[in-house]
């Protein structure tokens, strides 16, 4: 069952794009948005701003350093790694190795939301932890104190794993946080140790720490656990961390359908669930930038074929199920996800319905992340709005114009020393789940195995698609095509909000979600109609100063 | 619950910090750089510094932080940063084009040891600082003090880079703010305003991070310390600083530099702090106090006499800062209230001695400050000694919700209310304000848990 509410949503967007289209030349405005920078830095810079083709995608720089002094909207790879991947991991105790700085900034503020079996069950999220490095430490080394820490952490809880982390200062002073997680290991005896060299400096985004922390639960937690559990499609959600309860909503779109989730990477899991991850048949990805890397080395290893799916948008939850029923090749697994859709639908329908007169024609410009600009594109078209604009802030080409580009993208220094781990068949724990055959006769079929298109096939003709998007960028694109929204992150949310233009965080949903699925679309579709329509927006000024200025003032009562 | 793992048993730790009490300096440096006018604050560092203190101070204000990064890479962390800090200026001269950037460094650079002071006077050298602009730089390694310390030192930056000691002085009092709100540094102003006394106060970050809706974003917005102002606290009469942590040195450069006696204070939170903040300026100014301050005072004090039943002997919890913990710990015990536990991860002999001389009559307390003195092990001293009222930042409603106890948000970062950048807890207002929250939580937790033959209309 389709949205309900389609021809005129198609008639009024064509109206929007018609208009793109007669406006200034773009590389009239491209200009505009490098005409500050000294003159190396506008050249660098307009690499990475394009104005799109889908039918011939243009190259776009991504994934390279940030000049020094550009406003950006990037972090570390610190953040990357602990706050992004391990971080929405409840049952492992995640300490930093560092000054204090770092664990508190990562300390519950990304809203990935867990929930324990039972009250009983462990739950560490709401804890930060850090060795809190101190100038001596620097001096002298910091490997007795991580020690001590670990020590600690496990006299007080005992819990399952026990991540390090690697700030900045550690990777300078050598410590060896691999070593001290393998000698600590072996004391405890039944505590998983293990350390991500993912010092804040390495590669140039959030980024390099993803690859970090994907090859560290590679190595360290996936595969060690070969229960078979119970269930007939069994697969893994990768690169869905659930913030503001996305994960809940998929799950529970899952279990409806009679599918079993083995391991969510990693919103809303344990290590146990990781741990035995391998023994599912399928892998699904949402955040490709974050995750891909595990998709690729557990179909090496274990034999087990991904998929990128978006569960953001109504029309792309269904999609997504049906895809994933497709792979099973199993009608009854189809029946129960169309029945499934066909019940979800209403309610999606009549918010739709009500909604889309009110925010159809307008325009949305995405800068975040590292999918999410992509992803959320699709539930803006279901409200009819045209996407103006869009990037990441951390993505590689392969998310922009699709992995066709990956052979041809260029390792460069910052990026050269970020581990590709060496992944072999495992002789035992490999089982083919498709065959070779299978897979192209799937791809054939349209389904999308072991791949992804990227953001720029989907964005309409002469869009302009930003990579790191600096404030100045961002300023001058606002000030030109005065989106009725704009989405980024908290560093952008008021400044943008200054310039008369409601900004939607999609790193912290501003608090709401979620936004997954049937559920989440609703909920997206009414928080973007009372954004984009919000009356407070016509009172920025007072009244006294739109006023018309003919008249003198009516100051009588003075000279009664 | 939300912290299940913390029993009530205290161990000794001396490795492992739990959910601390503090963060780190460079967040600090950045705070008082925003209370300059004109000036971009710039992290000298890996760019997720600058992302996560701009995201923390945002979540804080709601408001725009800009800030600027050296973005180091894996080679700059090898080869030095100053190629890095060098392209930084250049660019941030052309693209943002601010008065003057304030350069912090982080523990990132700290330890590959890049010298601010050299690198900042090869950029005038180099050309790269256009004539009528600045660059000043503050020392703030992460892996020392917190973010306290931070502050301190971009405060202390200011002061010895600004101020100039030559010409005639000036009949002016010098405010140097410890690390509070831009309300209450508002509030400073009004009250200095009231009593006649002409002031310089820095930094100040009113009319930056309280910034109104117009439609137009203001990259620099109105307020800030101006130059010529920090300029001239050179030839000022004398300095106030606010705070012994956070203020206190800022004052005693400028002393060295430029002979301006100082006179420290504690922050003026409550009754009693307050008192010696205004005896103070206005000795240092020459002006007597206008009856409209004893008025506000009077007002404050009628408050404190006249609920006084709901506050005596209640057993409170706090932590959070050195220099607002001082005298919101005085101000508690002349609520007659017991201030059972206090912690702050902010290090120092100084602010110990100055809680012993504030808890002299109040032998019960435990404190404790420093490495360890964290928020965990404040939870397990509450799960030993339950306390009526915990008083302290954002994090602290993980443990009220546990425990269910009573919750007063204050400090930073405060990042699920409003207000506290639009209404002051210094002076008399600010004091009432305060007692009107704690009153508040306190006769709501009353209504809340009366049995409904005990439930009243007047309190």
């Amino acid at each position: 069952m389709p949205l309900s509410y389609d021809k005129p949503l198609t008639m009024k967007k064509e109206i929007v794009m018609e208009s793109i289209r007669n406006f200034t030349d773009p590389s009239v405005i491209k200009e505009e948005l490098v005409k500050l920078y000294p003159p190396k830095v506008a050249k660098k810079r307009g690499k990475a701003i394009v104005v799109n083709d889908p039918e011939e995608i243009p190259q776009v720089q991504a994934n390279v350093r940030t000049v020094p002094g550009i406003i950006s909207q990037r972090g570390c790879s610190y953040a990357g790694c602990k706050g992004v991947v391990l971080g929405p991991t409840r049952d492992i105790v995640n300490i930093t190795h560092g000054p204090i700085g770092c664990s508190f900034y990562s300390w519950l503020t990304r809203r990935n939301q867990t929930r324990p079996e039972s009250p009983e069950h462990e739950n560490y999220m709401p804890y930060c932890f850090s060795t809190d490095m101190q100038e001596d430490h620097v001096v002298f080394g910091g490997e007795k104190k991580l020690k001590q820490a670990i020590q600690e952490a496990y006299d007080l809880f005992h819990p399952k794993a026990i991540a390090i982390f690697s700030t900045c200062p550690v990777g300078l002073i050598g410590d060896d946080v691999h070593a001290v997680a393998r000698e600590m290991r072996e004391k405890l005896g039944d505590c998983n140790v293990f350390g991500f060299s993912c010092e804040g400096y390495r590669g140039v985004s959030q980024s390099a720490g993803h690859h970090i922390a994907n090859n560290g639960v590679f190595k360290h937690m996936v595969g060690r656990d070969d229960t078979v559990k119970d269930g007939k499609y069994k697969l893994n959600l990768l690169g869905e961390y659930n913030i503001g309860g996305d994960a809940f909503e998929i799950e529970r779109l899952l279990d409806k359908c009679g599918i079993t989730l083995v391991a969510s990477f990693s919103g809303n899991s344990t290590v146990g669930a990781i741990e035995n991850s391998h023994m599912a048949d399928l892998n699904v990805i949402m955040c490709h930038r974050s995750i891909n890397y595990m998709g690729d080395m557990m179909e090496t290893k274990f034999g087990i074929p991904w998929m990128k799916v978006n569960f953001v948008g109504a029309e792309s939850s269904a999609k997504s199920l049906r895809k994933i029923a497709e792979y099973f090749e199993d009608d009854e697994l189809k029946a129960r996800v169309e029945e499934v859709i066909a019940g979800e639908m209403p309610q999606v329908n009549a918010v739709i319905e009500e909604i889309r007169p009110r925010t159809e024609g307008k325009t949305a410009m995405l800068f975040v992340g590292g999918s999410r600009a992509h992803h959320y594109q699709d539930l803006f078209t279901e409200l009819g709005m045209t996407t103006l604009a869009a990037g990441y802030e951390f993505a590689h080409r392969d998310d922009y114009e699709g992995r066709h580009v990956l052979p041809t993208i260029k390792i460069d220094a910052d990026n050269k020393n970020i581990e590709e781990l060496k992944v072999e068949r495992d002789p035992e724990k490999y089982t083919e789940r498709k065959s070779e055959a299978e897979i192209e006769a799937m791809k054939a079929n349209g389904l999308e195995m072991n791949g992804y298109e990227g953001m720029m096939k989907q964005m309409e003709k002469k869009t302009f698609v930003v990579d790191d998007i600096s404030h100045y960028e961002s300023e001058k694109l606002i000030e030109h095509f005065k989106p009725d929204i704009f989405c980024a992150g908290i560093k952008e949310k008021y400044v943008v909000q200054k310039m008369g233009v409601p900004l939607k965080q999609l790193h912290s949903y501003d608090y709401g979600g979620p936004y997954t699925g049937f559920i989440g679309a609703v909920n997206f579709y009414r928080d973007i109609d009372r954004m984009v329509n919000n009356p407070v927006w016509k009172k920025i000024k007072a009244p006294w100063q739109t006023a018309p200025a003919d008249g003198e003032l009516e100051a009588e009562y003075v000279s009664q | 619950m939300l912290l299940r793992h913390t029993k009530k048993e205290v161990k000794e730790r001396e490795g492992l910090t739990i959910n601390p009490a503090k963060t780190c300096q460079p967040i600090g440096a950045m705070y008082a750089a925003l209370g300059v006018h004109g000036c971009l604050p710039h992290s000298h560092g890996s760019q997720g510094c600058c992302a996560y203190h701009r995201s923390t101070l945002t979540r804080h204000y709601k408001e725009p932080v800009m800030s600027a990064t050296s973005s180091f890479t894996e080679g700059a962390s090898v080869f030095g940063g100053q190629a890095n800090l060098l392209q930084a200026i250049t660019t941030i001269f052309s693209v943002y084009d601010p008065d003057i950037i304030a350069v912090h460094s982080t523990c990132l650079s700290e330890t590959i040891g890049d010298d601010l002071q050299q690198i900042t006077k090869k950029a005038l050298d180099d050309g790269r600082i256009p004539e009528d602009k600045r660059v000043i730089y503050a020392s703030t390694p992460s892996f020392v003090g917190s973010h306290i310390t931070g502050y301190a030192n971009m405060v202390t930056g200011i002061a010895e880079q600004f101020a100039k000691p030559d010409g005639e002085k000036l009949d002016q009092v010098n405010i140097v703010a410890g690390w509070m709100e831009p309300s209450d540094m508002r509030e400073i102003k009004r009250l200095s305003k009231e009593l006649g006394a002409r002031i310089v106060l820095f930094p100040d970050t009113s009319d930056v991070l309280d910034a109104p809706q117009t439609g137009r974003h203001e990259f620099y917005p109105k307020g800030g310390a101006t130059v010529p102002a920090l300029e001239s606290t050179g030839r000022s009469r004398c300095s106030i600083a606010l705070g012994c942590i956070s203020a206190e040195p800022a004052a005693i450069a400028l002393e060295k530099k430029c002979k301006v006696p100082f006179r420290t204070e504690d922050m003026p939170i409550g009754l009693s702090a307050t008192d010696r903040f205004i005896m103070s300026l206005s000795k240092a100014a020459g002006v007597e106090v206008p009856d409209e301050i004893t008025a506000e005072r009077g007002r404050l004090v009628d408050v404190m006499t006249d609920m006084e039943q709901y506050f005596y002997g209640k057993k409170v919890a706090l932590f959070g800062d050195p220099d607002q913990l001082i005298p919101l710990t005085e101000f508690l015990l002349d609520l007659n209230m017991k201030p059972v536990h206090i912690v702050s991860g902010t290090p120092g002999a100084r602010f110990e001695k100055r809680m012993k001389e504030i808890l002299k009559d109040a032998p019960y307390t435990n404190f404790k400050n420093g490495l360890t003195a964290d928020m965990f092990l404040l939870h397990q001293w509450i799960k030993n000694e339950p306390v009526d009222l915990l008083i302290g930042n954002t994090y602290g409603k993980y443990i009220a919700r546990d425990e269910d106890i009573p919750f007063v948000r204050f400090g930073f970062p405060i990042l699920d209310r409003i207000g506290h950048s639009y209404f002051p807890n210094v002076g008399y207002t600010g004091a009432l304000r305060l007692v009107e929250k704690i009153l508040g939580v306190f006769l709501d937790r009353q209504d809340r848990d009366a049995p409904e033959e005990k439930f009243e209309l007047v309190m």
